[in-house]
């Protein structure tokens, strides 16, 4: 799967973007968050507050309940400062 | 209509085109954003937009459509540029044409709020003091709650 990161959570990681293998007790997008959040220090400080994230799947805004599904491309990022 | 890029606009003639296209619709309304030259009382240096290529212009197509279904608007454009812009650039233009004026003003406000926070925009400020990722504020959750409430 396709983990796209923007914003301060892009600069916390230090990648742009990665491609990851999810294991299947992966459901959501906040359990793909904490699963992440084990693949550096840099993922743990993205990850450490989820209110603080917000996430998308192909593309379109989710929970961190939403259910992965089919979703190809995920994407991590602070709420959002348009205008 | 959505154009996201680096390039800057002309709101005269982008507006100019709007109102030719505007059908007969009897009002256009307009909100013009630009950066700011101070932030909490120091002098802004720049201010840069980083955003989600494919996600913004779907966010953006997804509200242009929200707001003509719930306002009836015969046109409407949103402009929105991304990079390393200066004080006092223009960041974003938002137009609409309706039949009258109170749907104009409501479309354009609609739209403006969603921009703000449902659109994947990050902005960064850079200060003499450093750098930093300009926050969300409640006060923008509280705008979008006004609409979902008449929705």
């Amino acid at each position: 799967m396709k983990i796209l990161y923007f914003s301060s959570v892009r600069e916390a990681i230090g990648l742009a973007e990665e491609e990851v293998e999810v294991p299947g007790h992966v459901r959501t997008a906040g359990d793909l968050a904490r699963w992440l959040s084990g693949r550096s220090e840099g993922h743990a400080r993205a990850f450490a507050d989820l209110a603080h994230v917000r996430a998308a799947f192909d593309m379109a805004l989710c929970e961190m309940d939403t259910p992965l599904g089919t979703a190809r491309e995920a994407a991590f990022f602070p709420p959002m400062t348009g205008g | 209509m959505i154009r996201v890029g680096p390039e800057d606009f002309d709101p005269g003639r982008e507006l100019a085109a709007l109102e030719a296209d505007g059908g007969e619709a009897g009002a256009l309304v307009s909100f013009l954003g630009t950066v700011r030259v101070r932030s909490e009382g120091a002098p802004i240096l720049s201010l840069t937009i980083e955003h989600y290529p494919g996600m913004t212009e779907r966010a953006l197509a997804a509200m242009e459509r929200e707001a003509t279904r719930r306002f009836g608007l015969t046109g409407s454009l949103i402009l929105h540029r991304v990079g390393r812009l200066k004080p006092g650039a223009r960041i974003v233009l938002v137009g609409v044409r309706a039949p009258h004026r109170a749907a104009a003003f409501e479309a354009c406000a609609f739209l403006t709020d969603f921009l703000k926070s449902r659109a994947p925009f990050w902005k960064k400020e850079e200060t003499p003091g450093g750098a930093r990722w300009v926050g969300a504020k409640a006060s923008d959750e509280a705008a979008l709650a006004r609409w979902e409430r008449g929705a």
